[in-house]
């Protein structure tokens, strides 16, 4: 007896796979090595990626991933913001950012801008969140 | 799918909703995500980030040196206050040494909320400390866990070193409207410092 793999131990053989193991796919793998967009300025956590087409239709473009189409499927009912994305089909931000980005580079999708980071949201808007909360 | 699509469902021409977050943080276990959970509509959604380069400089990697990249994980929820108004919670990640990504959510947020326990108040001094340096409007709030023992208010504010005007509220994370009174206080907080910035100085 030299080895002790699973088999031997009688454990399933998917122990030998944790999280510690990574993906099975390398994430960047799906943004073919970007690890950065020229959107990245606009793809604030909360900004929200509006898809540009709501017809129910499946998109049938030959050049877009599996994911670049989840995307727009996601935002086709409702906005979703770059973190609601990322934690909905389980990727790290960097690579839905770059994906997001590919998808406003061939105008399926457009983002919302979010309220300029230097300046605080004016008054009003405070007041209405303030009574929006009242009335949860 | 934890998403309410139907009840969602936007009208074509309706202009792009206006979205804010809040955070919140304060030390490990002291009860950010269940302070989220208590007030989102979502269950509170996970998202991670991959690091590599980034951590490196803080990163003991001694004997784990094939060890590239480090995952942080950032729990956040959502309240949709209006159909064109949709505020985000965002849990801080617990390790102190993430601070890049604490800059990346703090960037553009309303305020913060520091939770604290008071077992271990030592825990919120980083956050608090975070908060007061960028001039982010934050607040204190004590979790009164079970079986804690209860301190007042002011008691906290001088354990923590707190300026006079920083609200301190003992609040239950657990409870809905408990944590949104917490909200409410944090984001009128941020409106007294917004109107008071936009004030003249005094001559």
């Amino acid at each position: 007896m030299t080895t002790d793999g699973p088999a031997r131990t009688g454990r399933p053989d998917t122990s030998w796979y944790d999280d510690d193991a990574g993906p099975v796919v390398r994430p960047y793998a799906m943004t073919r090595g970007r690890t950065s967009t020229e959107a990245e300025e606009r793809l604030d956590l909360i900004a929200l990626v509006i898809a540009e087409d709501r017809q129910e239709e499946p998109l049938d473009d030959q050049t877009l991933s599996p994911e670049h189409v989840d995307i727009v499927g996601l935002c086709r009912d409702a906005p979703l913001s770059v973190a609601e994305l990322a934690a909905e089909l389980d990727l790290p931000l960097g690579v839905v950012r770059v994906l997001i980005g590919d998808l406003l580079d061939a105008e399926l999708v457009h983002v919302s801008r979010p309220v300029p980071p230097a300046e605080l949201p004016d008054e009003k808007i405070l007041r209405e969140v303030i009574d929006g909360l009242r009335a949860l | 799918m934890v998403f309410g699509r139907s009840e969602r469902r936007r009208k074509h021409d309706a202009p792009d909703p206006v979205t804010l977050k809040i955070l919140v943080a304060g030390g490990f276990g002291v009860g950010k995500t269940t302070a989220v959970g208590a007030v989102s509509e979502i269950k509170p959604l996970r998202t991670e980030e991959r690091l590599t380069e980034a951590g490196r400089p803080v990163d003991d990697l001694v004997g784990v040196e094939g060890k590239r990249t480090t995952t942080v994980a950032m729990d956040f929820g959502r309240i949709t206050l209006r159909e064109d108004l949709v505020l985000y919670l965002f849990g801080t990640p617990g390790q102190d040494r993430f601070w890049f990504l604490w800059d990346e959510l703090a960037r553009g947020a309303l305020g913060a909320v520091v939770l604290a326990d008071t077992r271990r108040l030592a825990d919120s001094f980083a956050a608090i400390d975070y908060f007061e340096r960028r001039g982010i409007a934050f607040m204190v709030a004590v979790n009164c866990f079970d079986g804690a023992e209860r301190y007042p208010a002011e008691t906290v504010r001088e354990a923590l070193d707190l300026d006079a005007e920083v609200p301190v509220m003992l609040c239950d994370a657990r409870a809905k409207d408990s944590v949104r009174d917490v909200l409410i206080a944090v984001v009128e907080h941020a409106m007294h410092l917004t109107t008071r910035q936009r004030e003249p100085a005094l001559p």
